[in-house]
This record gives C-alpha cells, sequence and structure tokens, in this order.
C-alpha cells in the first residue's frame, strides 16, 4: 500500500514556521501513511497551493482514479497539484505534509527528526522507488507491497537512513559550481543534485547563493516548478537501456542564450544523431512530435542502448560533467538500482530511483493518451488465425481496465491492471526476450537480436519441434489436438540424424516460436485466473518481431476460441523509461 | 535378483545386445500360464504386462466327522490338515530398455503355452515402430491403445489398490521420500505426464477425464535442446550433467540485473530473471554441466509454473506427476518440486508415484482384460516379486543395479475379495495404520531390521519343520532365507523402497516370500495341535469362570484375552522360550502375567466372546483370511467355533440366531490395515450398527492402529512381547497395553 511519495514534504518547508511537528508528530503522521490509512484531506489541504478539486488521501484505500485520472494533461503533472493528484495512492496525506515540518531550528543535528528538508525529501522519495519485480520471481501483488520492502523507510528506517545520507559523501562543494561557495548553515550536507530552489511562497530561509543558482536554473525550464532541462527518463534493464529524452522546441531566443553550453551539446547531439556510439540507437520512427509536457512544446525521442554499456554512458556523463546541469535523472529498472552507486562516484550523478512497473503503468496509459503523431498507440490483429487475412489494426484503448499486461523483456512480468493505480503482478516467467537471444546465440552463434530475428524469419520451426502429427500421423482426436500443433519444441532434435542436418535459421525460428508460445500460454491462463480477456503485450522482444506479435494474437484467439484479444503498441519496449520521465514532472520543486 | 546377461551393457544401451539370457525364475516368471498381454513402448523403455496365474500350495484345514463322538474323550487332532494346490490370479510388470526388446520377445515366444492368447494391447510412441516386430515374434495381433487413456486408467489403478503409492520428494530432508495415505476418494486429480511434451489432464472419475492443457516444452525439449547444446546423446548424460552444474553462470538472476540492491528491496537475489540471459550478453564460452542445469531449471520451472496455473483454475490441489521425464530421476523431482512450491507457495504439492512408469502398461493391459473386470477386484503389491522404486537408479543403488540389470518389476496379487475402509475409522483420509515410521525414524529401522535379520534362522527352521514329508523344503526354505535378507539389505539402504518402512510391511514382506517358496502356512501344525489342547481346557475355563463373581470375572476374562496373546511365534523372545521349552504353556504364561487364563483364541477370545453375549451383546468375530504366522485364520475360527459350539450351549445359540458372526478380515498379515479390509466385514459392521470394536494382540493394536481413531468406543489390547518396543514405550517386556477410548464428542 505504502508508497509516500516523496511529493509533497517539501512543501513543508513553505510552512516550516509553524513551529508544528517535533518527533512524536512526525513519526505519528508517517506511520498513518505506512498503514495506508490516509485521513482526509481536511484542514491545510490547500496550504501548498493545491486545488481544492485534488483527490483526497481516501483513495489511498479506494483505489479510484477519480478525477484526476484521465485527460489530464501532463502540463498540469509539472506542478506541484499535479503531483499531488497523478498518483495519490502514492502520497501521504496533505495534513502529514504539514505535521512532518521540519522544525523551525532547522540544522539542530538531531538525527530523530527529519531535519534537513532536502534529505527529508530524499528520504520520502525512497519507498516510491519500492522493489520493481524481475523476471521469475512473484513477488506478491504491486499494491502489498510494505514500506519496509523499500529502501528509506519513513517511519522505521527514518532516521538512520538519513544518518546514512548524511554520511553517504555528497560533494557540497560541487554546489558552488555555478556559485559562490555556500554560505548557509546547510549546505553542506545539502544534496548536490537538487539544485531547484523551492519556489512557494513563503520564500527560503536560507537563501544561500546555492540556493538561487537553483532558483535560477530551475527557471531554465521555463516556468516555475518545472524541473530544468534536460528531461529525460531512463529504463535499465537486463539487457538493454531505454532513453528517452524530451527535447523543447519553443525554446524562445532568450532562453537559447541562457542555455548553458553543455545543455545545448546534448540536445543537438542527441536531436541530430541517430545514432550514438557503436550501439545507441535512436529509434526515430517512434518520435512524438509537437508534444506539450509540463507546459512546454517539444518532440519525444526514443533512445536505446545495451546495458552492458551502462559503463561508458556514466563514463560520458562524467566526461560531459552532466552534473554540473543538476537535473534529475530519473531511472527505474533493475540497473537504476544497480548502477546508482556507479552514477554517483563515477559521474556524480544522483538517480531517482522509480518503481519498474509504477513506470511501465503510467507510461503506458501517458503515450496511450496523446497517441502516436494522430495515429492510435495501440492495435491488434484482425483474423489472427487466418495468415492470409490477418491485419494489424488500430484499437481504442480509451478505456483500458482490467487488462493484462505482459511485460517482455529479458524475463517476462505479468500484471492485473484494474485502474491506474490498483494493479498486481500475476507472475512472470524466466523465459523472455533474454532466453530467446541467449539460446539463439549458443544455438546459431548470432551476436545480436537483429540478426537471431533475421534468421528466424527465414526458418522453419517444424523441422526442429516434434508435432501432435509426427507422433500420432494426423490430429490426436481424443484431445482434439490438430496434428500440426507442435507436441515438443526441439523433440525433433532428440535424433542425432535430424540434429546434424538442421539449419540455423530453423533453430533461430524453434526458439522464437517456443518463447513466445510459451508466454503465450502463461499470458492465457493468467489471464482465465484473473478474468480479464484483454491482454496487452508490451516490452522489447517485440521490437521488429512481427512473427512473434502474430503467434501471441493467433494464440490468444485460437486457444480462447475467441474470448481473449491481444493487443500490442507501438512504443512496446519505452514505457518505463517515459514512466520514469514522468515522475520527474511530479517532483517537488526543491529537489 | 538375478545373474543378468545384459548387466554389463545396460547403462551403455546403444547396440541392441542379443546375447542376453534371462533367468525366467527372476525376470518372466509363470509365462507358461501367462495370458492377456500388453506392452507399452516409451522413447527407452518398454513395459511388458501379463496376467497369469501361480498355483500356491495352501493349507486347508478340515473338520473331522465327529458326529456321535464324545470330544472330550478325543486324543485326535480337532481338525485335520492337508495341503492343497490354489490357484491366485497375478499380473506381472516388466520394464526394461528397448535395447532388450528383441531378445524379450525371443524369450516369451520360447515360454509361452498358453495359445488362446491372440491379441496384445499396445500403447506409448514405440507401440508404432514395433508393431511388426511384435507381430512377427509373438504372433499376436496388436491392438494399438489410446496413450493417455492407458496412463489415466493406470494411475487410477495403483492409487486405488497400492497403499504410499504416492509420495513428495524433498531432496535435503530426511526422509527424502514422504508417502501418502491412500484418499478413500482419489477423484478429482490433476495429471501433469511430461513426455517428450506435457500433457495436463483432470480426472473426474474412473472413466471421465479431460485433457485442459499442455505445453511443448517438456521431457523431449529437455533432450533435444540440451542434446544441441552440450553435444551429449543421451537423456540420462544430460541429467547427470545438470546435476554437476551451476545455472547461475548462464541464467540472469535477478541480482545480476538489480546489483547488491535486491536485498535492501526484500527480493530474492538468486531467483532467475532470464533464463540463459547471460549467454545472450556475455562473450564466453559455456560449460555443459551449466547450460544442462540451466535447461533443466528453465524447463521444470515452466512445467510447474503451468501446472500451479492449471491447477488453480480447476481448483485441485491434488497434482501427480509423471512421464520420462520425471521417471525416477531425483534431480528433476526436485526441480519440479521446487517449482511447484514456488509458483504455488505451497498450496499444491507436487506427488510422484512409486510404479509412474507401469502407468501406460497397466492401463493398456485393464483395457484389454475388461472382460476379467480387474476393476471389480482388489489387488496387491506383492512385495516379494517386486524390486521396488529406484531398483535401476544407478545413483541410488549400485549394487541392486549389478544384480539385476536394468530390468525391474512388479508383481500384484488378486485378492479373493475386495477391500474397504472400515465405515467406523473416524477420518479415513487421515487414517495411517502404522503406529512407527521406520523411513522416518532411523533408529527404530536399524533394530527392526536387525531384529528380523536374527529371527531369520528361526523362521527358516520352522518352515522346513512344518514340511516334513516334503524332499525339497530345505532348499526352498533356503531360498527364503536368500530372498527375504536380499530384501532386507535393500531396505537397509532403501528405506522408501516399497513405500513407508513399518514393522508391517516387514512382516508382510516375509508372508509374501514365504508364500513364493510355497510355505504358505509354516505354522498349520503348531496351531492345530495348540488348538486341540486348548479345546479340552475350553470347559474347565469356561466353569472356574462362571464361579467367579461379576466383578472378578471381567478382570479373569481381560487377563485371558491378554494371556492368549503370548502365545506368539512371531516375537522373538516368545519364540525363544517355545522352542527351548515345548512344554512351556498355559501356566507359564499365566505367570508372565501373573494371573490365570486361557490360550489365545480358544481360551482367551472365545471365553471373552461367551461373555459379552450372554450380556445380550452381538459379536462380530473376524479373523484373518489367509495365514499369518500362528496367528488363527479364518477357517479355523470356523472350525473352533464349531466345536465349542458343541459343548457350550451359549455360544451354540448365538451362532445359530447369528449373535455371533464369524468373518474374515481380508487381511494375511500379522498386522491390521483398517482401510483395506474385507467388503463382507465392513457391511456388516454398517448393517449391524456395531459400537464397539475390539482390537487385540501386538500386530494389531501396538504396531498398527495404536493411534487410530475411531467413531465409536474401541479397546485394544497387547502385550507387549518385545523388550525394545517395551521400553520405547516406557514400559517393561511382557507389560500389558489396555487401551479403552471413547471418541471425542
Amino acid at each position: 500500500m505504502l508508497k509516500l511519495g516523496g511529493g509533497g514534504q517539501d512543501w513543508a518547508c513553505s510552512v516550516a514556521g509553524t513551529g508544528l511537528g517535533g518527533e512524536e508528530t512526525s513519526f505519528e503522521v508517517a506511520r498513518l501513511g505506512q498503514r495506508g490509512k490516509a485521513g482526509s484531506g481536511g484542514p491545510g489541504w490547500g496550504c501548498a497551493g493545491i486545488p481544492d478539486s485534488a483527490p483526497g488521501a481516501g483513495m489511498l484505500q479506494a483505489g479510484a482514479g477519480g478525477p484526476a485520472l484521465e485527460g489530464q494533461g501532463v502540463e498540469e503533472v509539472g506542478t506541484p497539484e499535479g503531483g499531488g493528484e497523478e498518483r495519490p495512492a502514492r502520497h501521504p496525506p496533505a495534513p502529514a505534509l504539514r505535521l512532518l515540518n521540519r522544525k523551525p531550528q532547522g540544522g539542530s543535528g538531531e538525527i530523530k527528526t527529519p531535519e534537513n528538508d532536502l534529505q527529508r525529501g530524499r528520504l520520502s522519495r525512497g519507498p516510491r522507488a519500492a522493489p520493481p519485480a524481475a523476471g521469475m520471481g512473484d513477488h506478491g501483488g504491486q499494491p502489498e507491497r510494505s514500506a519496509p520492502h523499500a529502501p528509506g523507510t519513513p517511519a522505521g528506517v527514518g532516521a538512520a537512513a538519513v544518518n546514512g545520507l548524511l554520511h553517504n559523501g555528497f560533494h557540497p562543494s560541487r554546489l558552488c559550481s555555478r556559485g559562490p561557495p555556500g554560505g548557509g548553515d546547510a549546505a553542506p550536507q545539502r544534496l548536490p543534485l537538487q539544485p531547484e530552489l523551492q519556489p512557494q511562497p513563503p520564500p527560503p530561509q536560507h537563501d544561500s547563493p546555492a540556493k538561487k543558482c537553483r532558483l535560477r536554473r530551475r527557471m531554465d525550464s521555463g516556468r516555475k516548478n518545472r524541473p530544468p532541462f534536460p528531461w529525460f527518463g531512463m529504463d535499465i534493464g537486463g539487457t538493454l537501456v531505454k532513453l528517452v529524452y524530451f527535447e523543447p522546441k519553443d525554446i524562445t531566443a532568450e532562453e537559447e542564450q541562457e542555455e548553458v553550453e553543455n545543455l545545448k551539446s546534448i540536445r543537438k547531439y542527441l536531436t541530430s544523431n541517430t545514432a550514438y556510439g557503436k550501439t545507441g540507437i535512436r529509434d526515430v520512427h517512434l518520435e512524438l512530435k509537437n508534444l506539450t509536457m509540463c507546459g512546454r512544446k517539444g518532440n519525444l525521442h526514443f533512445i536505446r542502448f545495451p546495458s552492458c554499456a551502462m559503463h561508458k554512458f556514466i563514463q560520458m556523463g562524467s566526461e560531459k560533467n552532466f552534473s554540473s546541469l543538476h537535473t534529475t535523472l530519473c531511472a527505474t529498472g533493475g540497473g537504476a538500482f544497480k548502477f546508482e552507486e556507479d552514477f554517483r562516484t563515477i559521474a556524480d550523478l544522483q538517480l531517482h530511483k522509480l518503481d519498474e512497473l509504477d513506470c511501465l503503468i503510467q507510461g503506458l496509459l501517458y503515450v496511450d493518451s496523446i497517441g502516436f503523431n494522430g495515429k492510435p498507440e495501440c492495435y491488434y490483429f484482425e483474423n489472427p488465425t487466418n495468415p492470409e487475412l490477418c491485419q494489424k489494426k488500430p484499437y481504442c484503448l480509451d478505456n483500458p481496465y482490467p487488462m493484462l499486461l505482459v511485460n517482455m523483456g529479458s524475463g517476462v512480468s505479468i500484471l492485473a491492471v484494474y485502474s491506474k493505480d490498483n494493479y498486481k503482478r500475476v507472475t512472470g516467467t524466466s523465459l523472455g526476450g533474454g532466453t530467446f537471444l541467449g539460446l539463439c546465440c549458443l544455438l546459431t552463434g548470432c551476436e545480436t537480436f537483429e540478426e537471431a530475428l533475421e534468421m528466424a524469419a527465414k526458418g522453419d520451426s517444424t523441422n526442429v519441434d516434434k508435432l501432435v502429427k509426427d507422433i500420432y500421423g494426423g490430429d490426436y482426436e481424443r484431445f482434439g489436438l490438430q496434428g500440426s500443433a507442435v507436441a515438443s519444441s526441439f523433440g525433433n532434435m532428440m535424433s542425432k540424424e535430424k540434429r546434424d542436418s538442421i539449419s540455423k535459421e530453423d533453430l533461430a525460428r524453434a526458439t522464437l516460436v517456443t518463447i513466445t508460445n510459451n508466454i503465450g500460454s502463461i499470458a492465457r491462463m493468467c489471464a482465465l485466473n484473473e478474468n480479464i480477456d484483454r491482454v496487452v503485450f508490451v516490452g522489447n522482444f517485440l521490437r521488429i518481431n512481427m512473427v512473434s506479435m502474430k503467434l501471441l494474437a493467433y494464440a490468444m484467439d485460437f486457444w480462447s476460441k475467441g474470448q481473449l484479444k491481444a493487443l500490442f503498441l507501438e512504443h512496446e519496449g519505452y514505457f518505463g523509461a517515459v514512466g520514469a520521465l514522468l515522475e520527474l514532472f511530479k517532483m517537488p520543486a526543491d529537489q | 535378483m538375478a545373474e543378468c546377461g545384459a548387466s554389463g551393457s545396460g547403462s551403455s544401451g546403444d547396440s541392441l545386445d542379443k546375447s542376453i539370457t534371462l533367468p525366467p525364475d527372476e525376470i518372466f516368471r509363470n509365462l507358461e500360464n501367462a495370458k492377456r498381454f500388453a506392452i507399452d513402448i516409451g522413447g527407452s523403455l518398454t513395459k511388458l504386462a501379463y496376467y497369469s496365474t501361480v498355483q500356491h500350495k495352501v493349507a486347508k484345514v478340515r473338520s473331522f466327522d465327529h458326529s456321535g463322538k464324545d470330544t472330550e474323550q478325543d486324543h485326535e487332532p480337532p481338525y485335520e490338515i492337508s495341503v492343497q494346490e490354489e490357484v491366485t490370479a497375478r499380473l506381472h510388470f516388466v520394464k526394461f530398455e528397448n535395447t532388450y526388446i528383441e531378445a524379450c520377445l525371443d524369450f516369451i515366444k520360447d515360454h509361452l503355452v498358453n495359445t488362446e492368447t491372440k491379441v496384445i494391447q499396445a500403447t506409448g510412441g514405440g507401440a508404432y515402430k514395433f508393431k511388426d516386430l511384435i507381430e512377427e515374434k509373438l504372433q499376436l495381433k496388436v491392438d494399438k491403445e489410446d496413450v493417455m487413456t492407458c496412463l489415466i486408467k493406470g494411475c487410477n489403478f495403483v492409487l486405488k489398490n497400492i497403499p504410499h503409492e504416492a509420495f513428495v520428494y524433498q531432496k535435503d530432508s530426511d526422509p527424502e521420500f514422504r508417502f501418502q495415505t491412500n484418499h478413500p476418494n482419489i477423484f478429482p486429480y490433476l495429471l501433469v505426464n511430461i513426455g517428450s511434451g506435457v500433457s495436463i489432464v483432470k480426472v473426474e472419475t474412473e472413466d471421465r477425464f479431460e485433457w485442459i492443457g499442455g505445453s511443448s516444452i517438456g521431457g523431449g525439449t529437455f533432450w533435444g535442446l540440451g542434446a544441441l547444446l552440450t553435444k551429449t546423446k543421451k537423456f540420462d548424460e544430460l541429467l547427470q550433467l545438470a546435476s554437476r552444474g551451476q545455472h547461475t553462470n548462464v541464467d540472469m538472476l535477478v541480482q545480476d540485473i538489480y546489483g547488491g540492491a535486491h536485498e535492501t528491496l526484500g527480493l530474492s537475489g538468486n531467483l532467475i530473471a532470464s533464463s540463459f540471459g547471460k549467454s545472450a550478453t556475455a562473450d564466453q564460452e559455456f560449460s555443459k554441466e551449466d547450460m544442462a542445469k540451466s535447461l533443466l531449471h528453465m524447463i521444470s520451472n515452466d512445467i510447474g509454473q503451468l501446472a500451479c496455473l492449471y491447477a488453480r483454475l480447476h481448483c485441485l490441489d491434488r497434482v501427480y506427476f509423471g512421464g520420462f521425464f520425471i521417471r525416477g530421476h531425483p534431480v528433476t523431482m526436485r526441480t519440479i518440486t521446487y517449482s511447484i512450491n514456488f509458483f504455488s507457495k505451497g498450496e499444491v504439492q507436487a506427488l510422484f508415484l512409486r510404479h509412474e512408469g507401469y502407468l501406460g502398461a497397466i492401463g493398456a493391459f485393464l483395457k484389454g482384460a475388461e472382460q476379467d473386470n480387474p476393476n471389480q477386484y482388489s489387488w496387491g503389491e506383492n512385495y516379494a516379486g517386486s524390486s521396488g522404486l529406484m531398483s535401476s537408479s544407478p545413483e541410488l543403488c549400485p549394487t541392486q543395479r549389478a544384480r539385476s540389470g536394468t530390468f525391474d518389476l512388479l508383481e500384484m496379487d488378486r485378492l479373493e475379495r475386495p477391500l474397504v475402509n472400515l465405515p467406523l475409522l473416524l477420518d479415513p483420509s487421515s487414517y495411517v495404520p502404522d503406529t512407527v515410521d521406520l523411513t522416518d525414524d532411523a533408529l527404530a529401522r536399524k533394530y527392526w531390521l536387525t531384529c528380523f535379520e536374527e529371527a531369520l534362522d528361526g523362521v527358516v527352521k520352522r518352515a522346513v519343520a512344518s514340511q516334513p514329508g516334503s524332499v525339497d523344503a530345505a532348499e526352498r526354505a533356503e531360498k527364503f532365507r536368500q530372498k527375504y535378507w536380499n530384501k532386507l539389505q535393500t531396505l537397509r539402504h532403501q528405506p522408501f523402497a516399497y513405500g513407508t518402512l513399518t514393522v508391517r510391511s516387514l512382516l508382510d514382506t516375509r508372508e509374501h516370500c514365504l508364500n513364493e517358496f510355497n510355505f504358505p502356512d509354516p505354522y498349520s501344525k503348531v496351531k492345530q495341535k495348540d488348538n486341540g489342547v486348548a479345546l479340552k481346557c475350553f470347559q474347565r475355563v469356561v466353569s472356574a469362570l462362571d464361579a467367579l463373581d461379576w466383578e472378578e470375572r471381567q478382570l479373569a476374562l481381560v487377563k485371558g484375552l491378554l494371556a492368549g496373546n503370548v502365545f506368539d511365534w512371531g516375537a522373538k523372545a516368545v519364540s525363544d522360550v517355545l522352542e527351548s521349552d515345548p512344554q512351556f504353556g498355559f501356566e507359564e504364561a499365566k505367570k508372565k502375567l501373573q494371573d490365570n487364563s486361557g490360550v489365545d483364541v480358544i481360551l482367551g477370545v472365545f471365553p471373552f466372546v461367551r461373555e459379552l453375549l450372554s450380556r445380550g451383546t452381538e459379536v462380530i468375530l473376524a479373523c484373518n483370511s489367509g495365514p499369518a504366522l500362528n496367528d488363527v485364520t479364518y477357517s479355523e475360527s470356523l472350525i473352533v467355533a464349531e466345536r465349542i459350539a458343541a459343548m457350550d450351549p451359549v455360544i451354540h445359540s448365538a451362532l445359530r440366531e447369528e449373535r455371533l458372526l464369524l468373518v474374515q478380515t481380508g487381511s494375511s498379515s500379522p498386522c491390521l490395515d483398517l482401510s483395506r479390509l474385507d467388503k463382507g466385514l465392513a457391511v456388516l459392521v454398517r448393517e449391524r450398527g456395531a459400537d464397539l470394536v475390539v482390537i487385540e494382540g501386538m500386530g494389531r493394536a501396538v504396531h498398527t492402529n495404536y493411534h487410530a481413531a475411531l467413531c465409536c468406543e474401541s479397546l485394544k489390547l497387547a502385550v507387549i512381547k518385545n523388550s525394545w518396543l517395551a521400553e520405547r514405550l516406557g514400559g517393561q517386556l511382557f507389560s500389558v497395553i489396555f487401551k479403552y477410548e471413547v471418541p471425542a464428542e
């Protein structure tokens, strides 16, 4: 239940002087939040300028998206209001924000009370980056993940984590790169990567030069409460890193002039190339044009590179002095955890880690809502059981719930999504894209996904697989199995003669068909068990992989006698990264 | 088991070994009378089934014609014993590698006498391939049967007829095998058959089952893909590779993706995120072992996951696994069990079957034998003629394998009468007959195995003595000794070979072995003599009892019951005394108990029964159907009752008015399994509304049923005739168990 957002807590500083709080109250509230029993929105809700329409804390339990769910422009998401609304279930109720205020005598060094708003902000964000579920593991329903499993639990682990961060060796001096050294009391302990100033009235209490500098940076993106450019969302998976980059196209001359050099160079580099280094690729065909995000107009770019190039990427970030931009790097996927340390120590960058399933769903819903440059994002295959008549058709996913979401990356996760905030991880399988590629590499000596798919396209799996008719001479009528059905994947390979005469293409095809059918089979069973009839397949396993998509469409339709529908999305593998970017806009200003 | 010419080449199995010599005593027994053949030819193993009859010598008792004679004056034995030939039905199943199929068919042809047989039922993938060979060799028409139908028929059959058929496998616990009590209602269940592919079948009744799903990722995938990856040809070798490998070198684990963070996130870092995920990104060589292991995990996990999904969808929690992927391989049983536990979070149990490999052959046989109505009968596993679990597993039992080659046997005897649950069991599904599980209790196991070993000489001696006229008695007794000794040695190493090891199973195995060598009732003469003596004492004992006042009489009756129980040749402590001092008798027994009473059934049970009858109580007196040690058999009890009725009006009128009913238990064991009782007894118990059950004797009330919970009052009584057991139970040798229980409301 509990995912205390980083959301509003920093607003606290705006009412810091109220003198509320102290250890007991803050503890009390934190516990409240932990139980997921947020009280009513009640008094003080609007104190930070949140519109009254903001969904109440009751949503924590209701889980209903309410008015906040649909049609809410992303422009608003970036504002604190949006931040509060976007995912009410993940945020503590407003009263909590007030109670959690730091004491007026901030900086006393008492670690039990969240003294430093920056640190506290970081802390409170911790739980949002709750454990993503990987491949095969079945970690139970996502919504039930409780804070104790998440890093930086506000209530219990709070103090320790504060302590941890204090000693984690951030380099306060870096703050000074764009201004004179912080003269303020707390400055040396501030986290370096939160350059934005809290813009809300009342003004920040410590008008250190560093903060002023951050304020200015915040303004770079054109409006208060908007994160500074560049805007990235990152999803670091087991095999691929997915990066989305928002390129503002409404930069005024003044902005252009103010734009710092390395920010400009990043923009130019990313937008003028389609390939980066040896392995980085921009999927130009997926680019979302003329998008308004967080009040700015621009294009959203989709870039991927192999996870094994991650260190190079971090190195580059270090060389380009990326940290000087004081942006927050929102990252999800297992790699956000794995590489966090490297980002910090090598590139001096602090990752904002996010739960990958949260990101996946939010990203998917967002991209589907804005469409694909005027075309629909979602599609299905008409006549999936008839190869000649089978064709791609747009599908309207305006009312998507409930849906079974099958995310096929290196491994596969299967989620049942009941609303924007209410979903559970049903199961997963370790037989995924990584298995396809891994086995193909071993069996055929190929090296890339593209190569493997190319071979698979030319191959014939029936030479490799044992079909029902190979065993029974025809259909197995007793069980109503067609002769053409696969009885045993790779079953023909039990025979040495057949092993010796098989082609690599056939092996690649059989691997693809085996993995795909298995995912289809598990997804179908989950759909039946969860009583859901729409199955949405996403993930990079489907990239340039028409064979698998049509197989899945066929399998869903055939085995369910038309009851299940397989749906696909154009931006198949990028939703996690988009979801991570969306989180950037929801982040409180002073982060 | 036999020296088998094939034992050397058994594991290579590549070339057809035609020089195999089959010892008929051991492998294809009773072929002369064989009829109704069925064969199940799989990818590597052939299972042959046939029905045959076994001629046994049985000791029959018959009443002399005593009309007009005064029995009191009679010095002759109370009845005569004659050894007769009896024919019983037996099912034989033989499992061997396909390599030997031609040699075996030749052997069968040479030994087959019965010419009525025209057809052989065949199933399994190889039935097509070997059809012509079979027809040519055996001159039998091959009748092909549906594989899955056979499998399920076979599965139903073993679940119904073989106690402890199903087990849970836990590699690292002791014992590894946990056998399940047979559920009185075996339906519905899920059968997951992992052959080259996977079939998932929901079985609802004897004849109704449904293919609810399957997967193409099965044993064939492991074999085929494994052979491609490792260049290893044979399935068993692949499994051996896998058991030595490290999958973490090939699989992408959660910790590979998350780094060290998985711990703080509460994730198990060892979970596989992507099978073979590392071979996609790493530019390195992978060892055969590691790849085989990764493949094994991938396939087992996948099957387990699907099985759980299907079990959940159909609300089933009993899932049996079979097929060649599982067949006796600890490695695959382990990974499948792990997977099922993981994906069902413990809600579903992966169950395996001791005779999984025979299901198809059993089913095919049953299909062909439908006109004989085999399902109307109860069948029992013959421990003497069956190899036991894992007999041919080289890992588990190298010695056994060397002895028997790769031949594995199962024999099942048709029981004369159908067996059912005692209707008075409180909860038939949780009833466990045996008091001590020797599979579980290593100390107890050691003790009892040694105890049975030490008693073997005496049993052999007694067996020879029981057939003074027989020329080959000594030779047969020696064979018996060898056979039972070998069984005991097998059980030392594989206590799980025949299901849960118990004192009962040790005793039953001994009875089966004795029968095998035509020592049907070594104690018949002893019993005859004892009964004669006891009958003479009956009236004296009864008058003495009648002279007592009520309370004293009750006490005396109970002591009589217990004193009679001391005369037990099965108990070594007693048989030692009896052997050394033939004059040891009733008075000595009394002294041990420090009180008076009579011998076993005549002087113990009948006076007790008489007392009940005279109080107006109806009594059902149930005795063993077949002989076991010196326990009274049903047919002996009939004669004894008749003789007593002649002297005692109470018994006489009770028999006439059917207030005293003599029935058989269906058992031929010194112990008693209340879940396998003669149907006639069960019917009678229900009709008469029995409200008190008296179980007497160490075998029936202590080794078994000590903890049995009944839904009526019960009385369990016995004398502890074993010092170890006495100590275990906190008493002394010849202590008394007198356990009266009233069911909790």
